[in-house]
């Protein structure tokens, strides 16, 4: 039962590897944009990388990039072999080569169908990622002086400057973390003391924020400390201030920064993919069709192209056939030897 | 004697053809090249354009993109001439335009070297520009709810945050005036009574700074308030503390930062110049060796071409001449009553007898 039979024509197999060619230098192309496309955001993702627990995201650029070179070889032998089918005599030597080179093409064709589909799902990996990667950072903020930690104040500071955003959910979390440093504390002055004190763990709580929080488009200078304490400020209410410091999460700000970069790179993959996968079809039945040329003398008869020879179940089965039958074999000559150990 | 004579042969002068050919494409690209490098400068100037007192600066920019765009022109043209110089009947339909072409090319490229050297001059200008603006933005830094002003503070916090800098000259420029408006004051406190009735004019002054001059490489969360006050802050020397603020000055920033741009313009056009000077002079080399050899006659022949046919100092004497005598071809010669037929010379052999005869008188018809 052959999957998707079609006549062809002398003009028309002349017509298909042409087009074909043109096709492929395209999907060349494309192959070399998805390329770009994956180191891009691979960069991106580095540049980002100390609020970033753990480097799971990381697969999409690097699929991206291994796709990308895949796909620069398997359209330079599709052009070639379409520059073949042109003439009947050159054609054959081929033959051995297409089978493994579809096989080939047709898994790192899946694998770019894949990383797009993880550009759009990989969401909630990105978001638990920073969520525990912020919350280290904002823990850290005061170790100034620990070495492996000292740059984590500016890194914060300079995230939420460039994000617009402050905290890990919102800018609560500031008030939940000692973020000034004991050593810049006065511990003979008493209200240092009571703080310290009223507080379970012995930490220096404030309901302030650090200065990279501040918006500068508030009419307003910024009010850092005592942003609850509405008295402490002139003309000032906590619940109805919305310009004096960002009001969204760092977490939101680069989960959107994010998602935005995946979802554009997997839009423009995806039509990549679409591409490479019409070069591959229309390489299949260009091959087919030039497969019953062979060995007849008038080359210029009409045959027949198809898809599949067998249904796609069987063909399936073809090639996974040989790996079961490996793999069963290595199984069986292990038993055997286990069954001759135990005997002797 | 010839400025610069080199002989050409037929070869020679068709290559140099193809060369110059090639070369004023080239150059049309360097035209191109020139322009967006001024616009490119333009757009940086616009985009600081509320810290700049003044907008005459604009004028190094705008000289650029009119100079690439004439060059862009001028090198097409040349690229036009050079590739129908190399058939000789077709030179003949460019003969009478080259030297004009070479003449004003000439004047052109002087043109482009001034806009060169005006990039370099061009930093005293824009220091006062951004002395008086960046002191008109931070007096009216509190003014957000002045129509026409409300976006100054914001455009001056990310000033100071991108370009990491602070105040005027430094960040004592926020001491001497009242940056916090007077909406945000409780004018009953006592604190703020005193510090309005210590002050001459009734400002609110302080030793304070706004939060975009912080430091964000201080180990320390930043002081803002009370930054002279020793004894306000926990182990904190004011005038040892060096990462608490930034301590570059704005007009000090933007003034390196836009340095730093005209300089590589500048190199660039410098070397743009020398490039289409090196055009003009193949050029020339190509125009006279071609009419030297339409006046010897055989257009395969060898040439003589020269930069100048006689030396220096004759050819510009005759020039002067040449413009002096422009100026009096509006003048009569009063010499003949501006008559030019008058005391020409007869040049015929025939004797027509002696001149002033009167004539017979013819005998009267009764």
């Amino acid at each position: 039962m052959v999957v998707m039979k079609m006549k062809f024509p002398f003009q028309k197999r002349v017509q298909l590897a042409k087009g074909l060619w043109l096709l492929s230098l395209s999907a060349t192309v494309a192959g070399a944009l998805t390329f770009s496309l994956g180191c891009i955001l691979k960069t991106e993702l580095l540049r980002r990388a100390e609020v970033m627990d753990n480097s799971n995201i990381h697969v999409v650029p690097n699929t991206l990039m291994i796709v990308g070179l895949a796909s620069l070889g398997i359209n330079y032998f599709a052009s070639k072999i379409c520059q073949d089918a042109l003439d009947a005599g050159q054609f054959p030597r081929w033959k051995n080569f297409l089978k493994p080179y579809f096989a080939i093409s047709s898994f790192f064709t899946v694998l770019m169908l894949l990383a797009v589909i993880m550009s759009f799902a990989m969401t909630g990996s990105l978001e638990f990622s920073l969520k525990v990667g912020l919350r280290n950072g904002i823990r850290f903020y005061k170790d100034t002086d620990t070495p492996g930690r000292c740059f984590q104040k500016q890194n914060i500071d300079y995230l939420q400057m460039a994000f617009e955003c402050c905290g890990n959910n919102d800018f609560r979390d500031w008030f939940e973390v000692q973020w000034i440093s004991n050593r810049y504390l006065d511990f003979n002055s008493k209200e240092v003391k009571d703080r310290i004190k009223s507080n379970v763990d012995g930490r220096y709580l404030v309901d302030g924020v650090p200065f990279s929080c501040c918006n500068p488009t508030s009419p307003r200078p910024c009010i850092q400390y005592q942003l609850t304490n509405n008295t402490a400020h002139y003309n000032y209410d906590y619940q109805t201030e919305e310009l004096n410091i960002y009001l969204r999460g760092c977490r939101e700000a680069l989960v959107n920064y994010y998602m935005g970069l995946m979802n554009t790179i997997g839009t423009a993959v995806l039509s990549v993919f679409l591409l490479q996968g019409s070069v591959l079809v229309s390489l299949r039945f260009l091959q087919t069709s030039m497969e019953a040329v062979a060995g007849q003398e008038n080359t210029e008869i009409e045959t027949e192209g198809y898809l599949l020879e067998k249904g796609v179940k069987e063909t399936v089965m073809e090639f996974v056939d040989p790996l079961m039958k490996f793999l069963l074999f290595t199984n069986k000559v292990e038993e055997g030897e286990s069954t001759s150990a135990a005997t002797t | 004697m010839a400025v610069w004579r080199v002989k050409f042969t037929k070869t020679k002068r068709d290559k140099l053809a193809q060369v110059l050919w090639i070369l004023n494409w080239f150059s049309v690209l360097t035209g191109a090249i020139l322009f967006s490098l001024g616009i490119f400068l333009k757009v940086e100037l616009n985009k600081q354009e509320e810290m700049m007192a003044d907008r005459d600066i604009h004028y190094v920019p705008n000289m650029l993109i009119a100079v690439g765009l004439i060059a862009c022109a001028i090198n097409f043209l040349g690229g036009k001439i050079c590739y129908d110089c190399v058939d000789t009947n077709k030179f003949l339909r460019w003969k009478l335009i080259m030297l004009p072409y070479i003449i004003f090319t000439f004047f052109f490229t002087f043109c482009v070297l001034v806009g060169a050297l005006m990039c370099y001059t061009m930093r005293g200008e824009l220091e006062e520009s951004l002395n008086l603006g960046l002191t008109q933005a931070m007096k009216f830094y509190k003014d957000t709810d002045t129509p026409g002003r409300c976006f100054l503070k914001r455009t001056v916090d990310i000033l100071q945050i991108e370009f990491q800098c602070c105040g005027n000259n430094g960040y004592k420029d926020w001491f001497q005036i009242q940056w916090i408006s007077n909406r945000y004051l409780d004018m009953t406190h006592k604190d703020v009574a005193d510090r309005l009735r210590s002050n001459v004019e009734g400002k609110y002054l302080m030793d304070g700074v706004p939060f975009s001059c912080c430091n964000i490489d201080s180990p320390r969360p930043c002081i803002q308030q009370q930054i002279t006050n020793n004894s306000a802050h926990f182990n904190y020397e004011h005038q040892t503390e060096e990462l608490n603020l930034r301590m570059k000055g704005c007009r000090q920033a933007l003034l390196d930062y836009f340095t730093h741009i005209m300089q590589s313009i500048g190199l660039t056009v410098l070397i743009i110049w020398l490039f289409e000077l090196s055009v003009l002079t193949g050029v020339r080399f190509l125009q006279t060796s071609l009419e030297n050899v339409l006046k010897q006659g055989d257009p395969d022949s060898e040439s003589d071409g020269w930069l100048l046919e006689n030396s220096f100092m004759e050819t510009a004497r005759t020039n002067l001449n040449i413009i002096k005598s422009l100026g009096k071809s509006n003048q009569i010669d009063d010499g003949n009553n501006g008559d030019p037929n008058i005391n020409v010379p007869s040049t015929s052999i025939a004797n027509y007898g002696p001149d002033n005869v009167p004539p017979k008188e013819a005998p009267e018809a009764s």
